[in-house]
């Protein structure tokens, strides 16, 4: 029953989020700001993840194949296809879930307990729509920039220690990575991106918005953003997956 | 003039309103006062749409609010100026940013039009060159000046004001009250104010409401109210020492 209430109000919010704007020139400027918070304050963090996975996979693969059998380039193609197939697109996205998620959710639900929102409502202003569109609307543009980033990182990060560490060629490397390379993996790789974008922003704004009474609630509201944020990834992951790859 | 009709709301079994009626004129202040918990919170946020109420009905200067579309809804609410509790001033923004807003959101002015009225309003709060610090650089008092000059930005016809001397000190407060009344007749609007404090009333009260229960218990002026015999309000207003030496004193 809980589920159900949770569903149907998180609908109804969405329904209000998208309906027209009252001035579309503060919508954009939010629109920017957003794209500014959500993306460009995640590139330290994108850029980072993104290398040190790109090396552990490509030293865990070398280290895991034994057989001479098994061509060198393997540890390149499975590098490649670990991080634009699963790393990038949701790994990455869980993390974001857990950063940016808990910024909007405790960022909305602060000013849900200071009557921010009330005031907002009061002036007239459709508060769901203010407060929530841009951050959909930054996520779903600026995610897919960060999952690229962090595709080319995450490669190079493993063709960097593979070639320094000497258990790789460069050429063998960049073979492997170029290997039965098929396009519609990026094109997986940002449907899901952009879904993903979508349950975090949309979701943690959910929580926020809906936050009530005092300090605490906002922690609690967060937490939830991104506990619920997370479990929705991994579920809509799996049905992306069944439904496009297989 | 705001008019309540047989207005009721409860939260699940919890009646909070009962069948309350009152008429509020334009140019004057109007109280409404009452313990903790008696229901003045509830009662303003149904009047200012913020709550549906179960039953009864909101008229601004005539008009129908509760079953009004979304977008004529919002026609009032434009009309509405509101200084909250705790200001609810937009943390990140600046001052200025903070009372320009209803404009940049409503009005097509250019900038240095809304800056000239944003000014315009800080001004007439005794706010100046404060323009560019953030809400939580001001002091309680600064904010709820703050909070006031946005409320009056887009000259609304009606002004509430929830609890607007919380947690100020006595000085600042009768700064806030004198505010509010000399607005209030400035720019003749309907403005409401929810108090617990007897001295903002007897301060600016002109026309006041007890709300008791959930219930109108009490309507009159101040001078009504301090001659009233009726226990309930001579219990809240003369709860204090200080009250009751004033009355003792003044026959």
């Amino acid at each position: 029953m809980n589920t159900i209430f949770h569903v149907g109000r998180y609908i109804i919010l969405i329904g209000r989020v998208f309906s027209r704007p009252e001035n579309l020139k503060i919508y954009w400027h939010l629109f920017i700001k957003e794209v500014d918070k959500i993306g460009i304050s995640s590139l330290g963090l994108v850029v980072l993840m993104s290398l040190f996975i790109g090396m552990v996979i490509t030293l865990q693969t070398a280290s895991n194949i034994d057989s001479p059998l098994i061509p060198a380039y393997t540890v390149g193609f499975t590098a490649r296809q670990s991080i634009i197939l699963e790393f990038s697109p949701t790994i990455l996205s869980l993390i974001l879930a857990g950063k940016v998620g808990s910024n909007i959710a405790s960022e909305i639900g602060t000013m849900r307990v200071t009557e921010q929102i009330d005031a907002l409502e009061i002036m007239g202003v459709n508060s769901a729509a203010y407060l929530i569109l841009p951050k959909i609307l930054g996520g779903l543009f600026i995610f897919p920039f960060l999952i690229i980033i962090s595709m080319f990182l995450g490669v190079f990060g493993g063709w960097a220690i593979g070639v320094s560490t000497g258990i790789i060629t460069s050429n063998e490397y960049v073979y492997g990575i170029q290997y039965d390379f098929r396009p519609f993996s990026v094109t997986y790789a940002m449907i899901k991106t952009l879904v993903f974008a979508f349950i975090i922003t949309s979701v943690s704004a959910y929580h926020g918005y809906y936050a009530r009474g005092s300090a605490l609630e906002v922690g609690k509201s967060s937490t939830q953003a991104v506990v619920f944020s997370s479990v929705l990834i991994l579920t809509l992951n799996y049905i992306i997956t069944q439904l496009i790859l297989i | 003039m705001i008019e309540v009709k047989n207005l009721s709301k409860s939260f699940g079994e919890n009646l909070v309103l009962d069948d309350i009626s009152f008429k509020f004129e334009r140019g004057q202040v109007n109280m409404i006062i009452g313990q903790s918990g008696s229901g003045k919170s509830v009662l303003t946020k149904c009047m200012v749409g913020l709550h549906k109420p179960d039953t009864g009905e909101i008229l601004y200067d005539g008009t129908s609010f509760i079953e009004l579309p979304l977008e004529e809804k919002k026609e009032i609410r434009k009309n509405i100026g509101m200084l909250f509790q705790a200001s609810a001033l937009f943390d990140s923004m600046t001052v200025e940013e903070n009372v320009m807003f209803p404009l940049t959101m409503f009005t097509d002015m250019s900038k240095s039009e809304m800056r000239d009225r944003a000014n315009e309003c800080l001004e007439r709060v005794n706010l100046e060159d404060k323009n560019n610090l953030l809400p939580s650089e001001t002091s309680g008092g600064m904010q709820k000046r703050i909070a006031i000059a946005r409320a009056i930005v887009m000259k609304p016809k009606y002004l509430f004001c929830d609890e607007p001397n919380s947690g100020l000190d006595p000085q600042t407060a009768i700064v806030i009250d004198t505010l509010i009344s000399e607005i209030t007749r400035e720019m003749d609007i309907t403005t409401v104010v929810i108090s617990h404090d007897m001295n903002s009333v007897i301060e600016i009260g002109d026309h006041i409401i007890f709300i008791y229960k959930g219930k109108k218990w009490w309507e009159g002026s101040k001078q009504e109210m301090i001659k009233t015999t009726n226990q309930e309000i001579n219990d809240f207003v003369y709860a204090s020492e200080f009250m009751k030496t004033l009355k003792d004193k003044l026959g």
